[in-house]
């Protein structure tokens, strides 16, 4: 049965839904926060240019991994089609298309690659594995590739973006079958590029080091970016005119509900690697989790585990906590505060023999650094277009979620 | 069983039947407003509205899921425990009796198979189920519930139930039909 809501469905005016006047307000805040942390930063580069190239590896993933997860989740709501994506699907596609500034803020990472990169290093050429390894891991490689994959990410966002620009002026309801042809293979090509992205970003940071499911658990960690992030503006918007009027517990429930699964998700291939490593107990291999699991960096793998996993999945059990935007807030707060713990545990400790704890505060910097001028340019593009896809089939549905 | 006529009802309440889910909305609420407890209401489908209007009591199945989910975990762990470090200790590949990442898959999935089985045990206890006989299906029209018709249910014990005036409301609620209930 249609509701009632929903036959009296009468399409909010775009003008009326315009970004309210306090996300200039908060754009300048992130300026002001990100460039205070970037010229600490910038102090650091001074000091200490290993650590300055090391944080900022793992700062720049984690926000390439929220504009990257958004373009999925973007690209997956345009295959199902669900009320949460309607009500999310700006945020998701503002934050998409970030994706060319994304790319622009990876520049300062070329200038590192022998700080961060052994097998770039001259000594490699007297290891014979860097050696068989070199047709690949080589510096013009790891960029030509990195260009590729931006190349066909910013493709995708820029044909969904527009077909979805279009659909503001024009109710055409056969723009939706266009975006699906895009979508459907889009997913997969993203998913072939992260793939090959956490190899060239990350895993080669260890290059004698392997793991087959490492591309996958970069993929469900931009995915659970993502969701956390859309949840965290979502709340912001929701206290605010005009989205007060349209944000319902049901589409933060179904929000809360997809940061529950990507949680699971994550967990689950964390898991996988260390329970398949663990198991095997193989040189070349167990060496990583050594050294990820000896001296202090335990404890720090225990904190991952009960802070990136545990705590989260039971408070989102919940389904009351999962409907309450005040609560879910902190919850979203607290998933992207540790996806960049994670990525510190996943970074620092391969740098064995060369820690110096006294520029670990650079790992914090680092992604307040890079998320304040993000989230600069983020909501300077959410400004440009109504804060709801007036023209969705699917928009009085979605209003009516309760 | 002995009857006492006192305290047992002539009939097991008075069915109502509607042409239209929002008949049969707008009659639920008003009957939950004239002070109507023991109400149920039957639809071809599912329909949020409806459950809403009953000011159903919160399902207590979330509970007893999560209460199987734990049992199902501790007691997936300690079997564990209890038969590779206790009853039957081996040495695998040098690896500790105590190896909690082995232990980890079977724990979880006797989370998952506990946390289920309560949820479809606890579902069928809940609802009652299985009931061979329900006074309801004594109304024959009562048949069109699965097909195209709504109705609403007030039975006998409520403290509010009045045979005459309870139908009299159902009448004002613009009920098509209304039909005692017998036991």
């Amino acid at each position: 049965m249609k509701s009632a809501a929903v036959e009296t469905f009468r399409r909010p005016d775009p003008a009326a839904l315009a970004a309210p006047a306090a996300v200039d307000r908060l754009r300048l805040l992130a300026l002001g926060v990100g460039g205070a942390a970037a010229v600490a930063l910038l102090i650091g580069l001074v000091m200490q240019p290993g650590y300055f190239y090391r944080s900022y590896l793992a700062g720049w993933v984690l926000w390439a991994g929220v504009a990257l997860g958004s373009l999925v989740l973007a690209m997956l709501h345009t295959m199902t089609r669900g009320s949460w994506g309607v009500a999310g699907r700006r945020v998701l596609e503002a934050a998409a298309r970030t994706l060319p500034y994304v790319l622009l803020l990876a520049v300062p990472l070329a200038f590192g690659l022998q700080e961060l990169y052994p097998w770039s290093r001259p000594e490699a050429a007297h290891d014979h594995l860097l050696q068989k390894k070199a047709a690949y891991l080589n510096p013009a490689g790891l960029g030509i590739r990195t260009l590729i994959y931006f190349a066909l990410w910013i493709f995708l966002m820029m044909t969904l973006d527009r077909l979805s620009a279009r659909q503001d002026r024009d109710p055409d309801p056969d723009l939706i079958a266009r975006m699906k042809r895009i979508a459907a293979p889009g997913i997969a090509f993203w998913a072939l590029a992260v793939t090959f992205a956490a190899v060239d970003w990350l895993m080669s940071l260890d290059p004698h080091w392997f793991s087959t499911i490492y591309g996958v658990w970069l993929m469900g960690s931009q995915g659970l970016s993502a969701i956390a992030f859309l949840i965290l503006m979502s709340v912001w918007l929701w206290r605010r005119a005009p989205m007060d009027a349209y944000l319902r517990p049901g589409h933060f429930h179904d929000w809360g509900k997809l940061m529950f699964a990507f949680t699971m998700l994550w967990a689950y291939f964390s898991f996988s690697q260390f329970l398949i490593i663990w198991s095997g107990n193989l040189p070349e291999e167990i060496g990583w989790y050594l050294r990820r699991t000896t001296g202090g960096w335990g404890g720090l793998a225990l904190i991952i585990v009960l802070f990136h996993f545990a705590l989260p999945f039971l408070m989102l059990l919940s389904r009351d906590l999962k409907r309450s935007p005040r609560f879910l807030v902190y919850i979203a707060g607290l998933m992207l505060v540790m996806r960049a713990v994670d990525l510190f545990w996943q970074v620092e400790p391969g740098f064995e023999g060369r820690h110096q704890p006294g520029f670990y505060w650079m790992y914090a910097a680092a992604p307040v650094a890079i998320g304040g001028i993000w989230l600069w340019l983020f909501l300077g593009e959410l400004k440009k277009r109504p804060l709801l896809p007036v023209n969705d089939p699917y928009l009085p549905e979605a209003l009516a979620h309760e | 069983m002995s009857s006492t006529p006192h305290a047992r009802p002539e009939i097991f309440g008075l069915m109502a039947e509607f042409h239209t889910a929002e008949e049969l909305i707008e009659a639920t609420q008003k009957v939950h407003a004239a002070g109507y407890h023991h109400v149920d209401a039957y639809t071809p489908y599912p329909i949020e509205e409806v459950s809403h209007a009953l000011h159903l009591k919160r399902s207590k199945l979330p509970m007893i899921v999560l209460g199987g989910g734990i049992t199902g975990g501790l007691a997936g762990y300690l079997l564990q425990y209890w038969s590779s470090v206790i009853e039957y200790p081996m040495n695998i590949g040098g690896r500790p009796f105590h190896s909690w990442p082995a232990f980890i898959v079977p724990t979880f999935e006797m989370t998952i198979l506990f946390a289920a089985l309560s949820a479809v045990l606890g579902m069928f206890a809940l609802n009652g189920l299985p009931e061979p006989y329900h006074p309801a299906f004594n109304v024959p029209r009562f048949a069109l519930a699965s097909r195209d018709r709504y109705f609403l249910l007030i039975e006998a014990r409520d403290p509010k139930f009045h045979a005459d005036e309870t139908r009299k409301l159902l009448l004002d609620l613009h009920a098509s039909e209304v039909s005692d209930v017998a036991h």
